[in-house]
């Protein structure tokens, strides 16, 4: 029986406007030929060409790039790591510390790392980002690692084993492989939380350096311009890219996120 | 023995680094919290010198100050409450998409869902800051409704900057968190359930209300619990959208690390924040695991 009322369908597509209605608007006027976010002028890409020359907001766009790279890199490696011991062995501590980042509000995680930061003596600045970043990503990398693992026929690693392959052999010839795509969706998905985030990035910072979030953060409160619109365009096709991409090479392993 | 040693060579790493950039960060917060704070901002040298020795410089005045100074109190209610009605307004918004999504042939359900997360995968100051042209004074939508309303004799309303954007902004941000969860579990519910209550007589408002509500609970729970603590602990949605009436304690956080620079009572309010979260969070787990049984 259909339980599907033209209520519920209209409310359903309500939302769903609701949903993209902002994105929709802030594309919009990025073409717009006017300073203001207000009526339809005419079409003009002048603000993507303003970007182009705007010396800060490309710096912050290469940094946000060199601590995505770098964060994701790392955090694939420690998160793949701490997946795979949480998948095999009894740890007491480390699913505590995996999941308390994503599990506690985000601001308690960077004014910590700042006092950190400042009193172990480390410059705020590049380093205390990435060293930030790494610290939120490895639990969401660990995550869908595990979640891999778990789907995986264990009885492949113990046939390797049984015919000879040392634990290590097992792993990166049998283990390994078939868990790429976790390893792999999971990298994407540090690097989209490292280009993403705002918040820890806002505390840990300092002067030292600038990324795309700060630098639209800054923008916006200065004044509003059409650049803002031109820049979050591109941010919202480069992340829509990724995370495509990222759902093709593992489906699933995104969703519930 | 063999075996010990692999599980802290692969494990050893993951629980270091996090040890070191999580758990020692988080403690030394909890220890700057009963601190004195620096004559020039941050804090105080933990040791002082008197003629009877070194003493260690610790004071439970901060919480004190926080405990008997309504501002803050008030300041943690008004958040509270308006992460609480950013749960709520979610639950409301998010039900019907859920149950669309849910009763939709399977085929439909998975692009139904990545429609949802989708607009979510931009960034989320992107996300905020297009509130700011809609809710902004020379938004055409602002006009149109002020049109509407002095047709009416009403005087323009501005809707930037007030508690009123900070809500826009805060449901607007999390409604994915309380839709996935609804559709789980109501994806998970028998149809013959409802055929049988309609065979009963129950009328479809009862259907709702004596069927599929109650075995939905736990999905309004989880829901819930992923708005509300991120909800609570929100700076950037207030700051870019809330001018000076609609700050939350996120904020005043931010001002005690980053503009007066008293760590040690920035400290005792996150500590405070986290706490409260962690604790309603914790409850809420709870009250859903008694519901299930």
């Amino acid at each position: 029986m259909n339980r599907r009322s033209p209520g519920l369908w209209l409310t359903g597509f309500l939302v769903y406007a609701f949903l993209y209605a902002p994105l929709v608007v802030v594309v919009a006027y990025s073409f717009n030929d006017s300073r203001l976010n207000a009526e339809w002028v005419g079409f003009t890409l002048d603000w993507y060409r303003r970007l182009f020359r705007n010396e800060e907001m490309l710096i912050a766009a290469r940094n946000s790039l060199v601590i995505g790279l770098v964060a994701s890199a790392v955090s694939t490696v420690l998160g793949t790591m701490a997946g795979f011991a949480l998948y095999r062995y009894r740890m007491r501590v480390l699913p505590v510390l995996v999941l308390a980042p994503i599990a506690i509000p985000e601001i308690l995680m960077g004014v910590s790392l700042l006092l950190f930061f400042v009193l172990v003596g480390i410059t705020l600045g590049m380093v205390s980002i990435i060293l930030s970043h790494i610290a939120f990503c490895v639990g969401f990398v660990a995550i869908v690692v595990r979640a891999r693992l778990e789907g995986l026929d264990e009885s492949l690693t113990e046939a390797a084993r049984d015919l000879g392959a040392t634990p290590w052999q097992a792993f990166r010839l049998v283990t390994l492989p078939l868990i790429m795509p976790g390893v792999v969706a999971g990298a994407l998905m540090a690097f989209t939380l490292s280009i993403d985030d705002f918040v820890i990035t806002f505390f840990t910072a300092g002067v030292g350096a600038s990324t795309l979030p700060l630098q639209i953060y800054t923008m916006v409160k200065i004044s509003v311009t059409p650049e803002v619109n031109a820049v979050s365009t591109l941010l919202i096709l480069l992340t829509l890219a990724l995370m495509l991409i990222a759902s093709r090479v593992s489906p699933g392993a995104l969703r519930g996120r | 023995m063999e075996k010990l040693w692999r599980k802290w060579l692969i494990g050893g790493p993951p629980l270091v680094y996090l040890v070191v950039f999580f758990a020692i960060p988080t403690l030394i917060m909890v220890v700057a919290s009963f601190r004195n704070p620096g004559e020039f901002g941050g804090l105080a040298p933990l040791l002082f010198r008197d003629e009877t020795g070194r003493h260690l410089d610790l004071t439970v005045e901060n919480y004190v100050r926080f405990f008997s100074d309504a501002l803050y109190l008030r300041l943690f209610f008004k958040s509270l409450l308006y992460a609480a009605i950013t749960a709520l307004t979610c639950l409301i918004v998010s039900y019907p998409l859920a149950l669309l999504i849910a009763r939709s042939p399977k085929k439909y359900r998975d692009i139904m869902v990545l429609l949802v997360i989708l607009p979510f995968w931009s960034n989320f100051l992107i996300r905020v800051y297009a509130w700011i042209i809609i809710l902004g004074p020379q938004s055409v939508f602002v006009g149109a409704l002020n049109g509407f309303l002095g047709f009416f004799g009403v005087e323009p309303i501005t809707l930037l900057y007030s508690p009123f954007a900070v809500l826009v902004g805060m449901v607007y941000v999390h409604l994915p968190f309380m839709v996935l969860p609804l559709y789980a579990n109501l994806e998970k519910h028998d149809p013959a359930l409802l055929d049988a209550a309609q065979d009963l007589g129950a009328s479809s408002w009862q259907r709702f209300w004596r069927v599929t509500f109650p075995l939905s609970l736990p999905g309004v729970y989880a829901g819930s619990a992923l708005v509300f603590i991120p909800a609570f602990g929100m700076f950037a949605i207030p700051d870019l959208l809330g001018g000076t009436e609609g700050i939350m304690i996120g904020n005043v956080i931010k001002q005690q690390f980053l503009d007066s620079r008293d760590w040690p009572f920035g400290s005792v309010l996150s500590i405070v924040l986290t706490a409260m979260a962690v604790l309603l969070a914790a409850a809420g787990a709870w009250y859903a695991r008694r519901a299930r049984e």
